[in-house]
């Protein structure tokens, strides 16, 4: 059954600040889901998110973040997305994102915003069932 | 959309991350596509770079990478991690490492969990370098932990194979003694800036002194020490791996090895052809049944062995 593939995705935390506990909490239960995470560590920039993106050709991105950066780093990320002509990537973002600043992220093309309250259960339900259609399927 | 095939052979590096995805998920076509990718690859050089979680590898693997690249090198890497048994998930954080690299075209790194298949990890792994050969990649770097039966057939694949040991891994040297000494073509005792890498390097060329295997042929299997802390070692470990390449093709062992190879892909093949064949058309339920007969002593396995291969047989045609 080919098609019964693993979800790849792709964690990675843009900007400065060095705390990745979230991440990498965020990280080990997409695996233990039955997820492939590739996870980048920290300090990463908008251009390492996009290559290991298109070279590990993950079904979702997820991205964390603390130090308040998003508003720069996350519309950086969508424009090299666009730029490298990928629309078949699902984008959520998590950490400290203040509410006002929700539909901006989301007017963004990110489709998920998670906060620090958020139960890892419900990052994996939206990760499964936001996966890009084309992106299932196992012909080309 | 244009062919994926040839996109790939154009450099669209999309086209070969979508290829490495049909080639794991073992979609119907990625043999069709293999097939064509295969006359334009079988140029890479293929290296192999194992040892215990923690050894380095992705360190080093980062590093040489590096200096491949200060000799105009056009790089593949795969990295793979295993699977968990359990939930089929992996967490593959090699990458982490290697993300300084991420942002050079002429770097290509893709990880890949091993999906628990013992004897498909190999094949898969040798499809996924063949995709990167033939899009231009060489030399390539497969990494992968240096324990489990599969993992070590995967080094098969490899033209090279750098077996990396770090010092004060205690007991380690006595796993490197049971499994991977024969594959060794160079070893590297990382972490040199650390207290008792010369006491390793001793012990390990008092055990390859005990091992025949110590020559490979023409080829004397070199110690090498490096420390990704002080980049040391970096340039005799590339300066090694172009050699042993060279010794190699010079001593007719390459041309040796690449029939060798091909014989043993068409086994694979065939072998990987005939389980398939036998899981769509063999149901569970009649496996029961014929697993039953057997244990109870009313069938044999011969028998039934023999007339699954002419079912498979006759439904072929
Ligand atoms: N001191 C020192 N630490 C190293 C060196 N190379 C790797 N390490 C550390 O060893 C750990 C494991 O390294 P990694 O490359 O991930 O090992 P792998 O599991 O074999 O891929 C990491 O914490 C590295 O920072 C080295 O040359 N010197
Ligand atoms: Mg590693």
């Amino acid at each position: 059954m080919p098609n019964l593939r693993p979800i790849r995705v792709l964690v990675a935390k843009p900007g400065l600040d060095g705390h990745d506990r979230g991440a990498k909490i965020i990280a080990r239960a997409l695996r233990d889901a039955g997820m492939e995470v590739i996870y980048t560590g920290i300090r990463q920039t908008p251009e390492m998110i996009v290559e290991a993106a298109i070279q590990e050709d993950v079904d979702a991105i997820l991205m964390s973040i603390l130090s308040g950066a998003h508003m720069a780093l996350f519309p950086r990320v969508m424009e090299l997305l666009k730029h490298n002509n990928v629309d078949d990537i699902l984008v959520a973002a998590g950490g400290i994102l203040p509410d006002e600043d929700v539909p901006a992220i989301k007017a963004m093309g990110i489709k998920g915003c998670f906060g620090p309250g958020t139960s890892t259960e419900e990052i994996i339900k939206f990760v499964r069932e936001n996966i890009h259609p084309e992106r299932l399927k196992t012909e080309v | 959309m244009q062919n994926i095939v040839q996109r790939l052979l154009d450099g669209d590096r999309r086209a070969l991350a979508r290829m490495i995805t049909l080639i794991e998920n073992e979609v119907p076509a990625a043999h069709r596509y293999l097939a064509e990718l295969h006359r334009h690859a079988g140029r890479a050089h293929i290296i192999g770079v194992t040892g215990a979680p923690g050894a380095g590898k992705s360190t080093l693997v980062t590093q040489l990478v590096r200096e491949l690249r200060q000799r105009e090198h056009k790089i593949g890497v795969v990295a793979v991690d295993p699977s968990s048994p359990f939930t089929g998930g992996a967490l593959l954080g090699d990458r982490i490492r290697m993300m300084e690299l991420a942002g050079d075209p002429n770097v290509f790194i893709r990880s890949m969990a091993s999906r628990g298949s013992s004897g498909g990890l190999a094949s898969s792994t040798g499809d996924v370098v063949r995709a990167m050969d033939a899009a231009g990649f060489d030399p390539i770097i497969i990494e992968t932990i240096g324990t489990g039966q599969a993992e070590v057939e995967v080094m098969h694949s490899a033209h090279t194979v750098l077996v990396v040991y770090a010092p004060g891994m205690g007991d380690e040297i006595q796993a490197i003694k049971a499994g991977i000494l024969e594959i060794a073509d160079i070893f590297v005792v990382s972490k040199a800036d650390k207290p008792g890498a010369d006491q390793a390097a001793a012990q390990l060329s008092m055990l390859l002194g005990l091992d025949p295997n110590r020559r490979k042929g023409p080829w004397r299997i070199p110690i090498l020490k490096t420390s990704a802390l002080k980049t040391q070692g970096i340039v005799e470990v590339v300066d090694a791996m172009q050699q042993h390449l060279t010794v190699l093709k010079e001593s007719g062992m390459l041309a040796q090895r690449a029939q060798r190879q091909a014989r043993s892909e068409v086994q694979a093949l065939i072998l990987h052809a005939v389980m398939q064949a036998l899981k769509t058309r063999v149901s569970e339920d009649e496996w029961s049944a014929l697993v039953e007969a057997i244990t109870v002593g009313e069938r044999d396995p011969y028998s039934v062995a023999g007339e699954l291969l002419e079912r498979i047989r006759l439904r072929e045609e």
